[in-house]
């Protein structure tokens, strides 16, 4: 095994060039306890710790640029009005060591359909900048996540950032597992309403080979409160409508049985989630109009 | 391969370092430092838990590799830590302040032993110890102890983030660290007694 460390990201391009099987480490979180395990024995690992421009993140008009190895404590310290969605997933996953180590580029990088992440930047709406020594490019986040563990990087691709939309309204991240702390999720939900468009975007987690969208769901919502008038009346949401959107989100899921929970259990808990998510987010929506910070 | 790094306020050199090989396995084979316990090695348990850079990591998900020029505070130096910590204030945040910190073989040979006579291991009497040690003996959080130098490390970081915890954040601070033995409950007790005492201190001064 060699251990490639470059100092900059135009070095680190030109070294995944060079070794397209190069296995780039972040944080470490899922490449250590591959490696810890046998499972994975790279020829190259290829340290992404020392380049600084995916440590940093920027908050423009309409977007947060997020840094691939942005930790998660961070996200949840320093972006939580801006990406409240993402915060209050980031609280969700594992314990403060992991948190401070482990990022989003590392969980795009997994690509787990577990991965707390995904369902937040699905809801929020995402572009994952990759780049190569052949250029760069913007996957949107629905095109990203290609099966189980696989997504649209090409052997030679690094990501850089995340950009993903500022809220401009309530969003909502919810998990199901044994307990609080140290849990993969058994499935999750993730919710943004987006009042400046009147449209609702939603993600699955951990019921489908990929995360995904409920996207039936969305759009049976979104026609319902417009014909409603409920963006501009801002009365609350009828327990028909609220409870469609639920089946239909259970319909979005394609889950399997496994240790963690049977595919009936998913489906049925995803539907719960979506409803709860949506009850949460329309009373916040309803109570302050606008109010943008997550309860992480 | 070869990693420089500074361990416990010291500058180090591992050598013959496997390039797959975890910050854990060095510390804990290269360098002597057993204090770092080894449980899962898949970040399950936080028994491995150490400061990179100030930050609590686990430190069997560390490519040693990553760890070159960078500054580790193993459950060894804590006390030394904690003490230059009290002595300059937040400004070293370290541990290397001066010509301080912990030498190898001092770290090697810890023990709460104090820097003359003899010290009561059970009691932590007339050693040198890390408030959060002399705490977590006296609250009694120390069982079969393998969970332990984790919990310390984890938890003198959140005492120096946040001196008057409430109970949900140092549960929250140590959610990633498995105890087998005490039911967390004395840890919890430790945890408290290190604050309040810390707050007094803080008062008195
Ligand atoms: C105990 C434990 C609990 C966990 N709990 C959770 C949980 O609750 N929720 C959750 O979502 N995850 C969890 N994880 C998994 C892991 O922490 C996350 O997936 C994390 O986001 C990985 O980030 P990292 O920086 O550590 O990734 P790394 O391990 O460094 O990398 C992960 C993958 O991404 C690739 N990669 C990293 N950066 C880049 C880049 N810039 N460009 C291209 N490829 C890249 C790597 O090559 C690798 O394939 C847990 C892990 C552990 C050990
Ligand atoms: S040994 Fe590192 S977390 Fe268990
Ligand atoms: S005291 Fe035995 S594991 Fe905690």
């Amino acid at each position: 095994m060699d251990f490639l460390r470059p100092a900059s990201w135009e070095e680190a391009l030109a070294a995944k060039a060079e070794h397209p099987t190069a296995v780039p480490i972040a944080g470490g979180t899922d490449v250590m306890v591959e490696i810890n395990f046998d499972h994975r024995r790279p020829e190259y690992l290829l340290d992404l710790n020392r380049i600084e421009l995916l440590r940093e993140w920027e908050v423009g008009e309409e977007n947060v640029r997020l840094g691939a190895s942005v930790p998660y404590t961070q996200i949840m310290e320093h972006l939580r009005a801006e990406l409240p969605g993402l915060a209050l997933a980031s609280h969700t996953v594992a314990s403060p060591q992991i948190r401070n180590r482990g990022g989003v580029g590392g969980n795009l990088g997994t690509a787990s359909p577990a991965g707390d992440a995904h369902p937040a930047l699905l809801a929020a709406g995402a572009e994952v900048e990759v780049e190569s020594v052949r250029g760069s490019r913007f996957i949107p986040i629905d095109a990203f996540y290609t099966g189980v563990k696989r997504n649209a990087l090409q052997p030679d691709e690094l990501i850089k950032t995340v950009h993903i939309k500022k809220a401009d309204g309530p969003q909502q991240y919810s998990k199901v597992g044994t307990r609080n702390a140290m849990v993969i999720a058994v499935c999750a939900f993730g919710l943004a309403l987006h009042p400046e468009t009147r449209t609702v975007r939603t993600g699955i987690g951990s019921a489908a080979p990929t995360p995904v969208r409920a996207r039936e769901a969305e759009e049976f919502l979104n026609a319902a409160l417009e014909e409603g008038g409920f963006w501009e009346s801002g009365k609350i949401i009828t327990p028909s409508i609220a409870k469609q959107f639920a089946e239909l989100a259970s319909g979005a899921c394609n889950p399997i049985d496994d240790v963690r929970g049977t595919a009936k259990y998913r489906r049925h808990a995803v539907g719960i989630m979506a409803r709860r998510t949506l009850g949460w987010t329309w009373e916040q929506y309803r109570g302050t109009g606008r109010t943008l910070e997550g309860a992480a | 391969m070869r990693v420089n790094f500074t361990v416990n306020g010291r500058p180090q050199e591992a050598d013959d370092v496997w390039e797959g090989e975890s910050l854990l396995y060095v510390l804990r084979e290269r360098l002597g430092l057993p204090g770092s316990k080894n449980a899962c090695e898949q970040g399950e348990c936080g028994s491995c838990t150490v400061r990179l850079d100030g930050v609590p990591v686990c430190s069997c998900l560390v490519a040693a590799g990553q760890v070159e020029g960078r500054e580790v505070v193993t459950v060894e130096g804590l006390a030394e830590y904690a003490k230059q910590r009290a002595e300059h204030g937040g400004a070293c945040g370290t541990g290397a302040c001066g010509d301080n910190g912990t030498s190898l073989q001092a770290a090697q040979q810890w023990s709460a032993r104090p820097s003359g006579g003899a010290a009561d291991s059970r009691t932590g009497e007339g050693a040198e110890l890390s408030p959060i040690q002399q705490a977590f003996i006296d609250a009694g959080a120390v069982q079969c102890g393998f969970c332990t130098p984790g919990l310390l490390v984890a938890a003198d970081e959140m005492l120096e983030r946040n001196p008057s915890p409430s109970d949900e954040d140092i549960r929250e601070a140590l959610s990633g660290n498995l105890c087998r033995c005490t039911g967390y409950e004395k840890i919890l007790d430790a945890v408290r007694l290190a604050a309040a005492r810390q707050e007094r201190q803080g008062e008195a001064v």
